[in-house]
């Protein structure tokens, strides 16, 4: 089998590649997206580490982690989809004022 | 044994070039469907690491219904062509910077001062077998899953509220109404 650590560097690079995602794009969805990529590299991490202590709890996190995703998705795409309605665009940079 | 490195492999440089692939590419919907393989790829990893039931969640709730409502939105709102502005010229480059920076910090960290390399032993037989996960759930995390529910339901009704137009077609937020 591969050593743990090689699981624990590629976690790192995917979510490094998920903060440069949310640095450099401007489209809300694409952001959005990242995020996602972002806690899939931190769920590998719990798996490789459940393996590697042969115990269930990481596993239960990451059944945690995506629960909790999935309401985030929902919640934030209708948060996108109400932006859009009310400015017409869901370019990050347009979103400069609090009162909508 | 040497085939799983082999895929370990395979799949580490498919997951990059798919991540790489969802940032860079000019069109949402491709980088939705970059993100479909990038979570099939991780999810046989999780095979590989001995979690078939996290694996299947992964294709099925990730790869098939989040992603699903991604390219839904992206779809009915017609941005899959944003035309990307450029107010900070300068934060792309320093974020470049930065970026490969903490990749190469994190990695000295987790990677090469964290102490020999950690070889993974063969799991005892059942391990993460569907019954073995049912009675953790249930047993161990019973209150977090239960919890789960209370979330899942706050986020339906989030997501209806804050999408709900009025007569106008306007959205109709709660404090709106107020006024």
């Amino acid at each position: 089998m591969v050593p743990l650590q090689y699981y624990l560097a590629l976690s790192v690079i995917m979510f490094s590649i998920g903060i440069l995602g949310v640095l450099l794009r401007r489209n809300a969805i694409v952001i959005f997206m990242s995020l996602e990529l972002m806690f899939n590299a931190a769920n590998l991490a719990f798996i490789a580490f459940a393996r590697y202590y042969e115990t269930l709890n990481g596993q239960m996190f990451v059944f945690f982690v995506m629960t909790v995703a999935a309401a985030e998705v929902a919640v934030g795409l209708a948060l996108i989809v109400a932006m859009f309605r009310t400015r017409g665009t869901i370019d990050v940079d347009e979103m400069n004022s609090l009162k909508g | 044994m040497l085939f799983a490195d082999l895929l370990f492999f395979g799949m580490a440089v498919f997951i990059i070039l798919t991540a790489a692939g969802m940032i860079l590419s000019r069109n949402s919907v491709y980088s939705a469907l970059f993100l479909v393989l990038n979570f099939g790829a991780v999810a046989l990893l999780y095979i590989i690491l001995g979690a078939p039931f996290i694996a299947m969640a992964q294709v099925t709730v990730y790869a098939g219904a989040i992603m699903v409502l991604f390219l839904f939105v992206i779809m009915v709102l017609g941005t899959e062509r944003l035309r990307e502005t450029e107010k900070l010229p300068a934060q792309r480059v320093i974020t470049l910077i930065l970026g490969v920076l903490f990749i190469i910090a994190t990695t000295i960290v987790v990677v090469i001062r964290s102490g020999p390399l950690a070889q993974l032993q063969a799991p005892p037989p059942g391990f993460a077998s569907p019954a073995d996960i049912g009675m953790t759930l249930y047993q161990k995390y019973a209150l977090p899953f239960e919890v789960t529910s209370v979330i899942l339901l706050v986020a339906l009704v989030g997501a209806i509220v804050l999408t709900r137009q009025n007569q106008a077609g306007r959205i109709d937020f709660p404090t709106r109404r107020k006024r």
